[in-house]
């Protein structure tokens, strides 16, 4: 049981390349951190510093009280998950599981009886003596996380566990991970590129970009306040719609002439001819129209189209905007129409997408 | 694939057939003459069907040798054979494992310089420096013995280059994984990478087997004493120029006996010896 | 070239590298080195005293006639071998990979003699067409031929190619395969709905494309030529009859034990280091183009 905390962390390759750039994050004790980011945005170098597997040029990882940044991986008390899993494949599940305990000293009935019981829980007791190569992808998925809860280490680390999992089994595996890990309590740090994943299992979102931290906090509240266009385009799918307040139709509408970023989530506007109070509403001409049965996204273009936005994932094209409505309802293609959205639902950032703006 | 109709596939089963009659037919040529009298042989009168002296043939061939020429039991020639095969191949896949080992696992000092040092001897077989390596041998006093067969044949690249190009295609997070088990360098190295290097090295092997027993030049150079030639130093001995004391059947009983062990081999080990062969020569 | 995960340690890299490093640096470069120098000494009859000479034993080697011959010899050797070796074990790889009953076992029954050592071939070969007690040498007389391979030179070179040509057949037989193998069969299929009978398909879609192979294996058959014909020409006619199949390999042997020319030897050996040198050269820049492909 600990505490992970990151104070200034810095990662910079020996070519000049700085990786990550100065990272503050504290998880409390089992809590459930999360860091999420587009690929390249430095949160696996994050996770296998904390592992050990990559050194810290700077600042202080903190577990539990004690400084690791010069200690071996072996020693820092830690168990980590592979994407790739990397089992042992010369060796039984069994083993592969007491491998690390052996390695420790530990006597063999202690062994047995810890790799027993976390075959147990996770239903690998009849599988024990195959081989990784004779198992499905899930099954291999277990033996890894088999292997990290064996050691009942102060924090489990997560490396994008389930990306080599089809759609389905990938949702199986997120609940039981989320379960497993409320029943251990153990801290625990999981990184991974998929919104949704994040956004289920955190207690602590950590949002990455470009080997910063673009966000900190409860899942929940970033989705209602991202701090940055970046978080505001991430987070959410599909992405929250960007549009610059220059534009004239917008700013009159707003009373507002600085210059600034407006965004609406798609499933905030609705299809109306009025506009609501201090609400802004749109013209759009429908482009596309994609039903998934329980609710419907209209693509539409508006009529006057403008610069781009600073957004990166899940950008829109410049002037598109997707609308979430409910049901199968949906107007024809061609047909123009009004949206619109409440002043409660508008996120308003500066001009360079850095800052949120409160009304 | 394009199926093809029954007249061509037969023109195809007819090739073949053929071509493993010419593979086949020298050795086939061997064995008869290795079961037939001398004297018939030497008049040119071979029979082209086995004869009845096979026992008798092997037997003075494996335990006595030719009663003029060498007077060598080729059974203590395939004795030195395979020891010096067994050395090469075990000697140079473990002297080539550990280094591709430290190549590849670790950042040193030199290291590229050494890699380098290594990677040059592939370009150049025993053959084209072979006086220069005999005396050194001879310096050190190795001459006649298995040391002096097998040591400077252990020393190539090709087996170093092969281990280190597999250790490449291990994946990353298997040492990752080692290390937070707990496992160092020499523990991974045992406990991990060498379970997860037993094909390549069978593989290895088997080549490498084959070749040594094959070796002719060298061992032809630095053997002088009679019992501890090689079989293929040992029928070359066995063929005198003066063709009337050749004893014919006992050089083809020795022939035999010299194919059987790496024919055995490729037969038994297919796989292994298609996979090392492909792999060796990348 | 290298991992981005290793192990952090001081000497134990040394440790391991040791081994090999020890056993080429005291056979391998040390005598190579010796090579060179050799090859720039001249020893007197005796071995009692050593000049030095320059390039005078280099010199001496292009100007010699037997020399000359020698390079021509393995040149054409060398072609000789790989070409009459390279088409026969493609015409059974282009048969063995048709999609026939057995075809495992003709594979089986083709790979064998590729573990037949070179004096073992040479022994085999000779004995088949010995002047006098061969069995095939008495058909070969009764065509007509007057064939003695031990007077006539050229019927021994003919004798050493047949030989050499023989034992690489399986070699040969086998990369082939892999090569036919590695073409994907739909490339076929396509070009037979484009209307290419057999023999065109062959020539227009499979020649082609194990050109690679062709290339690949046509400098290790070179190489196979330059060296490993030692132990068959060595069995077989010992260089001769004269030096009608003397090759540079040969000569290198002959020249250090038989005559005792030390510094000859030394000089021909480095120029044979050279030759392969820049055969395997050729190699990689075809190994790199293959990446590249």
């Amino acid at each position: 049981m600990a505490n992970v905390t990151l104070r200034n962390v810095r990662k910079t390759y020996p070519g000049g390349f700085e990786a990550i750039k100065g990272v503050n994050v504290d998880v409390g004790d089992g809590q459930f951190c999360v860091l999420v980011g587009p690929s390249g945005c430095g949160k696996s170098t994050l996770l296998r510093m904390v592992a050990g597997l990559e050194t810290v040029t700077g600042g202080e990882i903190d577990i539990g009280g004690r400084i690791v940044n010069q200690i071996e991986p072996a020693d820092r008390d830690i168990a980590m998950v592979f994407q790739n899993y990397a089992l042992y494949p010369h060796m039984s599940v069994f083993n592969n599981m007491a491998y690390g305990l052996r390695n420790r000293g530990m006597k063999e009935a202690e062994v047995k009886s810890r790799v027993d019981e976390a075959a147990r829980v996770l239903e690998l007791t009849s599988m024990l003596e195959r081989k990784p190569r004779q198992l499905s992808g899930g099954q291999r998925q277990r033996v890894a996380m088999g292997r990290a809860i064996v050691r009942q280490p102060k924090v489990f680390l997560f490396d994008e566990p389930l990306s080599n999992l089809d759609a389905k089994l990938r949702i199986a595996m997120r609940v039981e991970i989320r379960k497993l890990q409320r029943r251990l309590n153990t801290t625990s740090i999981y990184v991974t590129h998929d919104q949704l994943e994040a956004m289920t299992l955190a207690d602590v979102l950590v949002v990455m970009n470009g080997g910063q931290v673009e966000q900190v906090g409860n899942p929940l509240a970033i989705y209602e306040k991202p701090a940055t266009t970046f978080v505001a385009s991430f987070i959410g799918a599909p992405p929250m719609n960007l549009m610059s307040i220059r534009a004239d139709e917008i700013k009159s509408q707003l009373g507002s002439t600085n210059a600034g970023i407006l965004g609406i989530r798609p499933e905030d506007f609705v299809i109306t001819d009025q506009t609501p109070a201090g609400g802004v509403t749109l013209p759009l001409t429908v482009e596309a129209i994609e039903r998934v049965g329980a609710e419907t996204f209209v693509y539409g273009t508006r009529a006057q189209d403008e610069q781009r936005i600073a957004a990166n994932p899940g950008e829109l094209p410049p002037g598109e905007v997707i609308v979430r409505i409910p049901g199968s309802e949906a107007p024809p293609i061609g047909e123009k129409i009004r949206v619109a959205a409440t002043r409660q639902k508008l996120h308003l950032f500066s001009g360079d997408g850095r800052t949120r703006i409160e009304a | 694939m394009v199926e093809e109709e029954g007249f061509r596939r037969y023109v195809a089963h007819i090739i073949l057939w053929i071509g493993i009659a010419i593979v086949a037919f020298p050795v086939y040529i061997a064995f008869v003459a290795s079961t037939q009298d001398n004297a018939l042989i030497a008049n040119g009168q071979m029979s082209l069907l086995p004869g009845g002296h096979f026992f008798e043939v092997y037997y003075q061939t494996i335990f006595v040798g030719t009663s003029g020429s060498t007077r060598e039991p080729v059974g203590n020639m395939m004795l030195n054979s395979l020891v010096m095969a067994l050395l090469i191949a075990v000697g140079k896949i473990a002297i080539s494992i550990i280094s591709a080992y430290a190549i590849v696992y670790f950042r040193f000092p030199f290291r590229m310089p050494i890699f380098w040092i290594i990677f040059i001897t592939l370009m150049l077989p025993v053959e084209v420096r072979i006086y220069p390596t005999y005396k050194i041998v001879a310096d050190l006093h190795m001459l006649d013995s298995y040391a002096g067969l097998s040591l400077p044949l252990i020393a190539s690249a090709t087996a170093t280059l092969l281990f280190r190009q597999f250790f490449m295609t291990v994946p990353d997070e298997l040492l990752e994984a080692s290390r937070i088990d707990g496992a160092g360098p020499l523990r991974f190295f045992w406990d991990t990478l060498l379970p997860l290097s037993r094909t390549n090295m069978a593989a290895l092997f088997v080549i490498l087997f084959i070749l040594g027993w094959n070796q002719y030049l060298w061992p032809l150079l630095i053997t002088t004493r009679d019992d501890m030639q090689t079989i293929q130093v040992g029928i070359r001995k066995m063929i005198t120029t003066t063709d009337a004391l050749t004893e014919w059947p006992i050089v083809m009983a020795t022939a035999v006996l010299a194919m059987l062990p790496p024919v055995f081999v490729v037969v038994v080990m297919q796989k292994l010896f298609v996979r090392g062969l492909v792999e060796t020569e990348k | 070239m290298q991992k981005q995960a290793i192990f952090q340690s001081r000497l134990l890299p040394y440790a391991l590298v040791a081994p090999q490093l020890a056993i080429v640096l005291i056979f391998f470069y040390w005598p190579a080195l010796q090579a060179v120098i050799q090859s720039f000494l001249l020893q007197d009859a005796f071995g009692l005293s050593t000049t030095f000479v320059w390039f005078e034993n280099y010199i001496e080697l292009f100007k010699d006639v037997a020399y000359f011959e020698a390079i021509v010899r393995t040149f054409f050797f060398s072609f000789a071998i790989a070409v009459s070796s390279l088409s026969f074990a493609l015409l059974l790889a282009v048969m063995a990979d048709k999609p026939l009953r057995g075809s495992m076992l003709y594979r089986t029954l083709l790979i064998w003699p590729y573990a037949v050592a070179p004096p073992v071939v040479g022994v085999l070969w000779i004995f088949m067409l010995h002047p006098s007690l061969g069995v095939l040498s008495r058909y070969l007389r009764n065509m007509g031929i007057d064939w003695n391979p031990l007077l006539d030179g050229d019927q021994a070179a003919a004798l050493i190619i047949l030989a050499a040509a023989w034992k690489q057949i399986s070699y040969n037989f086998l990369f082939f395969l892999a090569g036919l193998q590695a073409i994907p069969k739909s490339v076929f299929e396509a070009a037979a709905i484009d209307g290419a009978r057999p023999m065109r398909r062959f020539w227009t879609v499979t020649f082609p494309l194990l050109s690679p192979t062709i290339f690949f294996l046509l400098v290790v058959n070179i190489v196979y030529a330059f060296f490993d014909t030692f132990g068959i020409i060595d069995t077989m006619t010992r260089g001769g009859p004269g030096t009608s199949t003397v090759t540079l390999v040969y000569k290198v042997y002959s020249d250090g034990l038989l005559g005792g020319n030390l510094g000859s030897s030394a000089a021909q050996s480095v120029i044979l280091m050279v030759m392969v040198i820049v055969l395997t050269g050729i190699q990689f820049r075809f190994v790199e183009r293959k990446v590249t492909y």
